[in-house]
């Protein structure tokens, strides 16, 4: 990459007569305007991505090594004592821990639950007007907003709600269980309703490599006497991978933001039993209005979003 | 050939047991939301629970009725329209550009463009909160719209970075041969040829700045400002819980999308799928 911007600096650089001749002022002309049209074109989305984007990360820098902005008139130049006060909070690594949880466990879910109903989907058992309803339904987690997800779930997992009916009429619980009030499954809740929302992304990506897989290759792996565990394996994981390993990537991103489920089903709590990174660094801003810890806090994100978006940056390039 | 028949109503058999209890997980949390919409509030914990009880439309009355809620619908309309076109616009170009044309760094901004997806918003929140003041657009539809901009646009440009490299250069050279220029070439020829592309990415625009909840949350104050996302959880919060009115306020609220989603599906998990699975 450095190397090519090296080269179109040569190029600009380079006399124009260096073809021999100077080109008519014609022709300069085209060709500079012909420079700048690409810019033109990009003008739009470097505006907006200046101001709302470079700006802000800069700001949000900036922040971390001051003494509390928004509410100080002239904050002053602190260091890194905002990190240090921050890595040494022990809620910040509890909120850590928690939404390591819970974005291992999404992730692997997503995955799991995405490969399964891709499968089934992606049969030619059944005719194929029935395939594309049970498609309909499955993807319907995902056109929910946070809020109706949040709402739905909170009907259904109340104490008096129907899940635990139903879990009561199975006998599998003797009392009613107050999913988001009890310390020890409130992460467990969360963890479950945004594997519930979150699978159909999977799905969609995964069913899409389904399809794209040549039948030759199962057909080929079947003379040779393979079954379907032995193609699933060597065939459909293998062809799957590139796909599997960039959404796996994604998905981590994703997860590890999540603000709006968690902040509107417990907001963090009982305590901070569902303290996430997302909801710790919204409440030092919005509750307890530091907002150059929340910064600081939001810094530590965004370094640990860029960290893996580069290595999906990476993995997308090896593929093209 | 007999047990091999066997096997395949065996596997069919499996299939459709499967496929089953699958659409009971995904499906019966909003089969559950469209019936408790039905009921009235004090039937929403009975015992045992009904899916249907005491059938009535109250609750989406109460909500059709009442000027403030309505004002979360329009607000949420304006604002994911303006995003939709906005975007395209800002994503038409960019691709155009990206794809026809050469230019210093090009390669570092397309990366650039793709890991800015990663960017958390909770992180542009905090310089937001007093950036948008600074700007003057605290509390209006201008800083939900150029802030959602900032989620959609990267997306929006590779997408359609993708599908212009998909159409062959011939096409828009021979318009500059008859003395166009390249924003005729765009107009008269690209654009049109990527109509299913643009489709896509105005679906999927229009779907994120529905559902968006964190900027609405932050960057508006008034009540007649909220969005619907917003404006369901200011539902959550009341003194006393109006569930069957939340339930009814869901399913209005995802019905813009469902009705995208059903119309555009097969353009939709095209693009999306193209999107995730290449850059």
């Amino acid at each position: 990459m450095r190397n090519e911007f090296k080269l179109t600096v040569a190029q600009t650089l380079a006399p124009a007569g260096a073809h021999g001749g100077r080109p008519p002022a014609g022709r300069r002309r085209k060709r500079l305007r012909s420079r700048l049209e690409p810019l033109a074109y990009l003008s739009p989305t470097l505006a907006v991505m200046g101001v709302l984007m470079a700006v802000p990360i800069a700001m949000v820098i900036g922040f971390s090594f001051l003494s509390n902005v928004v509410m100080e008139k002239n904050p002053v130049f602190v260091g890194f004592s905002n990190y240090i006060k921050l890595f040494s909070d022990a809620v910040f690594w509890e909120s850590a821990w928690n939404t390591l949880q819970f974005t291992v466990a999404c992730v692997a879910f997503h995955l799991l639950l995405g490969l399964a109903f891709a499968q089934m989907l992606n049969n030619r058992l059944i005719p194929k007007l029935m395939t594309a309803v049970f498609r309909v339904i499955y993807i319907l987690p995902w056109v929910f907003t946070a809020a109706i997800v949040v709402i739905l779930w909170r009907v259904i997992m109340n104490p008096n709600g129907v899940a635990n009916f139903i879990l009561e009429s199975l006998s599998l619980i003797q009392s009613k269980v107050e999913w988001f009030s009890d310390k020890d499954i409130a992460l467990g809740s969360l963890t479950f309703i945004n594997i519930w929302a979150g699978y159909p992304f999977f799905m969609i990506s995964l069913l899409a490599g389904l399809q794209g897989i040549s039948p030759d290759l199962y057909e080929a792996a079947s003379i040779d006497g393979a079954g379907p565990v032995k193609r699933f394996l060597h065939i459909t994981i293998p062809q799957l991978r590139p796909i599997i390993v960039s959404m796996a990537m994604l998905d981590f991103i994703w997860n590890v933001q999540q603000f709006a489920l968690v902040f509107m089903i417990t907001g963090g709590g009982p305590v901070h039993a569902t303290e996430t990174l997302g909801t710790y660094t919204y409440k030092l801003a919005f509750g307890k209005y530091e907002f150059s810890m929340a910064a600081t806090s939001g810094v530590v994100l965004f370094l640990l979003s860029m960290a893996v978006a580069f290595f999906y940056v990476r993995s997308q390039k090896a593929r093209d | 050939m007999k047990p091999r028949r066997r096997l395949r109503i065996f596997s069919t058999a499996g299939l459709v047991v499967g496929l089953i209890a699958g659409a009971v997980f995904a499906g019966a949390p909003a089969l559950w939301m469209l019936s408790n919409s039905f009921k009235p509030n004090t039937d929403i914990f009975q015992y045992p629970p009904r899916l249907i009880s005491h059938f009535t439309i109250d609750a989406y009355a109460s909500i059709i009725s009442n000027p403030e809620k309505v004002r979360f619908f329009v607000n949420s309309y304006v604002v994911s329209s303006a995003v939709v076109v906005l975007t395209l616009v800002a994503g038409i170009m960019a691709g155009y550009a990206f794809s026809r044309f050469d230019f210093p760094l090009k390669k570092a901004l397309n990366s650039v463009i793709i890991s800015v997806q990663a960017v958390p918003p909770i992180t542009l929140l905090i310089p937001y909160f007093s950036l948008i003041v600074a700007l003057g657009i605290f509390n209006t539809y201008f800083a939900l719209i150029f802030t959602y901009m900032v989620i959609t646009v990267p997306y929006a440009i590779l997408m359609m970075t993708g599908y212009f490299n998909t159409i062959p250069r011939e096409l828009d050279e021979a318009i500059k041969i008859d003395g166009g220029g390249s924003f005729r070439a765009l107009w008269q020829v690209l654009v049109p040829v990527a109509g299913p592309g643009i489709v896509s990415v105005g679906t999927y625009t229009f779907m994120v700045a529905w559902n968006e909840f964190l900027f609405a949350l932050t960057l508006t104050e008034d009540r007649e400002m909220r969005t619907v996302p917003v404006g369901i959880q200011l539902l959550m919060g009341q003194h006393s819980y109006e569930w069957n009115e939340m339930m009814a306020m869901s399913v209005l609220g995802c019905l813009p999308i469902l009705i995208l989603f059903l119309i555009f599906q097969r353009q939709f998990i095209g693009g999306m799928t193209e999107g995730s699975v290449k850059n």
